[in-house]
């Protein structure tokens, strides 16, 4: 696969050409890459802006229209800018049996944030999310990457060591 | 060796690297499909074995693998394309078993594709992983190169004529890629919308060309399978059903977690034994045996073994195997809602009953919740699990949201009423 610097991808970064060109060569069909494609974007920006978007279609060669489709659908895709690290919260059943949402207001508290929101600094955003698979640990979170597990009413100081 | 599945799990150290994995034998499975059968051979003992898939819907995979059109010795293409993909989208609340297995011993998983991969004559293979799970990402990608820089994985396999490739694809969250069209659609790139069957996905899937979508836990059974033999596998199980599962159970017990079990173990047994009972203060009221879309069952039906069919005869699924249990201060009538909203949410959208018909269900339930509930909202509800019931949907996420709602308004119907008389609650949660 070619790489080109030139417009009309001139919105990507080569970092970011090159590993979308590298995704590729894994799927019959380059258009399969869309979702790894704006994960990259995503990775590189922190989130995926319409130019940004518009970008990746020209890369693929498939219609904006039908890649913004796809990024509204995926729960991990940001449209709108999010904090540097963004907390995921687990809202499904046995989080919230054992106390998710006063884990959720006790951050959003913290922050002095609505959920959904970026904190002043630009450095957290809150989120709600489906079960993160380790419902042994209820509550739990996803810190960035990091997952968090037996949150209770320490939360603030097992996520922000304070 | 009665646990198969966990055996390489141990508590003092992070995962099994390849080292420890061939320590217990590992990838020997391998070597005795590629270098002693063939690939139909590989089917059979698989079929024979009993094995029935673990994502939920229970089909045998051997037979699954069966219906893969192989080619013939005249065929003009001896070597078409098929495509395994592996189903790594655990995102059904209560749901935590794939995770145990992708992140602490991500060898077993790895040998259970390839042989599986044999088995279906699949060149390619690809894990689609949810998103959210970045641990097991990084100890796969680890894991495939170790197995490919070994010849596990790779061109000629073992020295043999087999090659397979596998991608481990990170997805980017929506339940409904579990949902196995959706997940091919997914693969592809587009909005996981679930496809029409037929064509089912062993005849026309990726791209069009045969394609077999495996669970995790499934996959991770047939390595065992493949070195210790069928009547073996066929030993472990308790009751009709064969092998080991993952059960699990979450909720207010005691020990909260997952261990590897015979299948037909008693449902008394997981929760009172392994899970260590109820918390101090707390009274089981009932539990969703297999995730957040199966029916609630009571106390009554503790002595119901965990195989498929007596679950289901019992009144829901077996499902994932995790239970969730319903403690007597947790109010049924609000778990309804939280689980609810999240098959509301994570509705794809694709066909009207389920678009519409959800956030009607979740509306429903929070009138009554908020005192706003007519005791006809009852019957609409009652309607709704009836008109989102299987036949009327485009796939499984409507009819399984359903389940939990419509054995709540069977066991739970004084509690729903409570609300609409009096505004009233057993206890807030938390």
């Amino acid at each position: 696969m070619q790489e080109s610097t030139n417009p009309p991808f001139a919105g990507l970064s080569s970092a970011e050409i090159g590993e979308i060109h590298s995704e590729m060569s894994h799927y019959e069909d380059k258009s399969a890459v869309s979702i790894e494609a704006l994960k990259i974007v995503q990775k590189h920006r922190g989130w995926v802006s319409d130019d940004s978007l518009v970008a990746v279609a020209e890369l693929l060669a498939i219609a904006p229209a039908q890649l913004e489709g796809v990024a509204t659908f995926y729960n991990l895709i940001y449209r709108q800018p999010v904090g540097k690290t963004v907390i995921h919260v687990c809202n499904s059943v046995t989080c919230w049996m054992l106390g998710a949402e006063q884990v959720r207001e006790r951050l959003c508290r913290h922050l002095n944030v609505e959920l959904g929101e970026m904190s002043q600094d630009g450095e957290y955003t809150i989120l709600p999310i489906v079960c993160l698979g380790a419902c042994d640990h209820a509550p739990v979170a996803m810190v960035g990457d990091q997952l968090i597990l037996d949150l209770a009413d320490n939360t603030v100081k097992q996520i922000f060591g304070e | 060796m009665d646990r198969p599945l966990t055996q390489n799990i141990k508590a003092d150290r992070p995962f099994a690297s390849l080292a420890d994995y061939l320590q217990t034998g590992g990838y020997q499975g391998l070597a005795n499909a590629i270098k002693n059968l063939q690939p139909k051979e590989v089917q059979q003992w698989v079929k024979d074995s009993g094995l029935r898939g673990r994502g939920g819907a229970g089909f045998n995979t051997g037979l699954k693998w069966s219906l893969v059109p192989m080619p013939e010795p005249n065929d003009a293409d001896r070597n078409p394309t098929h495509y395994l993909v592996v189903n790594g989208d655990e995102m059904e609340p209560g749901t935590f078993k794939d995770r145990l297995l992708l992140e602490k011993d991500p060898h077993q998983l790895l040998e259970g594709i390839v042989i599986a991969a044999y088995a279906i004559q699949a060149q390619t293979a690809y894990i689609f992983l949810r998103g959210e799970y970045h641990l097991a990402a990084e100890r796969l990608a680890h894991a495939l190169e170790e197995a490919r820089a070994q010849g596990y994985v790779g061109e000629h396999i073992l020295h043999s004529d087999f090659s397979l490739r596998i991608h481990l694809h990170s997805s980017a969250g929506r339940y409904i890629c579990g949902e196995e069209s959706a997940l091919l659609n997914a693969l592809e790139g587009k909005r996981a919308t679930p496809r029409p069957k037929p064509p089912f996905a062993v005849v026309s899937g990726l791209w069009g060309k045969p394609t077999v979508v495996n669970n995790v836990e499934t996959l991770c059974n047939v390595p065992h399978i493949l070195r210790y033999g069928v009547e073996w596998y066929r030993s472990l199980g308790r009751g009709a059903d064969k092998g080991t599962k993952l059960f699990g159970a979450s909720g207010r017990v005691r020990r909260p977690g997952l261990w590897e079990l015979p299948m037909g173990t008693p449902i008394r047994e997981i929760i009172e034994d392994h899970a260590g009972g109820m918390r101090d203060g707390y009274q089981l009221r009932g539990f969703l045996p297999g995730g957040a879309s199966t029916d609630f069952l009571l106390p009554e039906h503790l002595d119901v073994p965990m195989d498929y069919d007596a679950v289901t005869k019992a009144g829901s699924r077996m499902g994932t195997g995790t239970l969730i249990v319903l403690d007597d201060q947790t109010c049924p009538v609000q778990m309804v809602l939280n689980l609810e909203q999240f098959f509301a949410q994570e509705s794809c959208g694709w066909c009207t009953p389920c678009r519409d018909g959800l956030p009607w269900t979740v509306t429903l339930l929070k009138d009554i919740i908020e005192g706003r509930g007519r005791l006809e909202d009852l019957d609409t509800l009652a309607g709704l699990t009836r008109m989102l019931g299987p036949g009327n949907t485009f796939c499984a996420l409507a009819p399984g949201a359903m389940e939990p709602l419509q054995s709540a308004l069977k066991y739970f119907r004084a509690d729903f009423e409570r609300y609409i008389s009096c505004g009233n609650t057993i206890l807030e949660t938390g």
